[in-house]
């Protein structure tokens, strides 16, 4: 599991924001567009291309992208 | 004493006992005199709430809804009942973009298939006594309240909230009534559901015009009412129990 092919499918549940804009240090709880919804999606994009499951409070302990990255990895 | 929500002489079966709603209505049902049979997967589970019990005379059985062959034997080893709670139901959050095949069969198996099939089952085997009660758990997503992420979970109770005006008319001429008790969020296992954040629930909580989520006791009330002779001329509907909230 790379941490560069993880932020593209997690850039991937977002529509308005540019992918450029997601990178391993983006808060990304800071971006605009970040919602319950994308949460959700996060998890279920995890679940089907990593065959991990992570939960809600994996996201709400993690601050960067990285940081989530790190939590899956953790879960392989 | 005079009580028209009695529920003395009665037996009554309940799925998912082994937990949260249907748990609470298998306790408070026996306070009121019923003869209770649980049902759900788990064994373990399922004994706590024999143990929550009062009085005797209730029975339990381990069954996996989700399987039509597990129904049938389970109607098959049970006493002609006069009241029905088909309440085992399961939820996952899945955004549309993830539905898959499998978890949308999933989701409608249990909370769908499964009470259309066990009622269709006590019919046929002529397990229910006459002038019935019949009560589904569908939620108030069943009747038009939506979240993002819940497609596949609404989906399953509007069948089921819908169905159930088709049952009410067909069993009918038996006096057998079918209604449904549709919860807003009541404080269970299942809410604390792995892809919901708490800060979520506390902010979703703060929408109830009453201020609270909903316990399980206060949707077994509601389904004792509709489970009594206090509502022998009440079928066909759903009862919303949500703390004001659809009112939003
Ligand atoms: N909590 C809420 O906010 C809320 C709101 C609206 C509607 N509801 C509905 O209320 C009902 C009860 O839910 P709850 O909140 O009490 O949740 P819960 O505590 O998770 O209980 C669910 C029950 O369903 C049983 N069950 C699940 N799958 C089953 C299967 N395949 N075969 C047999 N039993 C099965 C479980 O037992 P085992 O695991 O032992 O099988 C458990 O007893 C559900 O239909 C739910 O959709 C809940």
């Amino acid at each position: 599991m790379e941490l560069k092919d993880f932020i593209e499918k997690f850039a991937e549940q977002f529509d308005d924001t540019d992918a450029s804009e997601i990178k391993g240090d983006t808060v990304f709880k800071e971006l605009d567009e970040w919602s319950s919804l994308i949460a959700l999606s996060v998890i279920a994009m995890v679940d089907e291309e990593y065959d991990i499951t992570i939960k809600g409070d994996d996201i709400r302990n993690s601050t960067t992208v990285e940081d989530l990255f790190n939590a899956v990895k953790a879960k392989a | 004493m005079y009580n028209p929500y009695s529920l003395e002489g009665k037996i009554i079966l309940i799925t998912g006992a082994s937990s949260g709603i249907g748990r609470a209505v298998a306790v408070e049902c026996s306070k009121l005199g019923a003869k209770v049979i649980i049902t759900a997967r788990n064994n373990e589970r399922l004994k706590e709430t024999y143990r929550m019990l009062e009085g005797d005379g209730h029975l339990l059985f381990t069954c996996d809804l989700s399987n039509p062959d597990a129904i049938v034997q389970l109607v098959s080893e049970i006493p002609i009942i006069n009241g029905m709670v088909c309440n085992a139901g399961t939820n996952k959050m899945i955004p549309i973009s993830f539905m898959k095949y499998e978890n949308i069969q999933e989701i409608l198996n249990v909370n769908t298939v499964a009470p259309m099939l066990l009622l269709k089952e006590v019919c046929k085997k002529k397990k229910l006594s006459k002038g019935a009660s019949v009560v589904f758990t569908s939620s108030m997503a069943g009747v038009g309240a939506a979240a993002t992420g819940n497609g596949v979970y609404t989906a399953s109770k509007g069948a089921i909230s819908s169905f159930l005006k088709v049952a009410a008319l067909e069993l009918a001429p038996r006096k057998v009534r079918v209604n449904a008790v549709c919860p807003g969020m009541t404080r269970t296992p299942m809410i604390y559901d792995d892809n919901v954040q708490d800060e979520e629930l506390k902010k979703d909580m703060e929408r109830y015009p009453l201020g609270r989520y909903g316990e399980p006791q206060d949707i077994a009330w509601a389904m004792i009412y509709l489970l009594s002779d206090a509502s022998t001329w009440v079928t066909g509907t759903n009862l919303v129990i949500d703390g004001g909230l659809t009112i939003r």
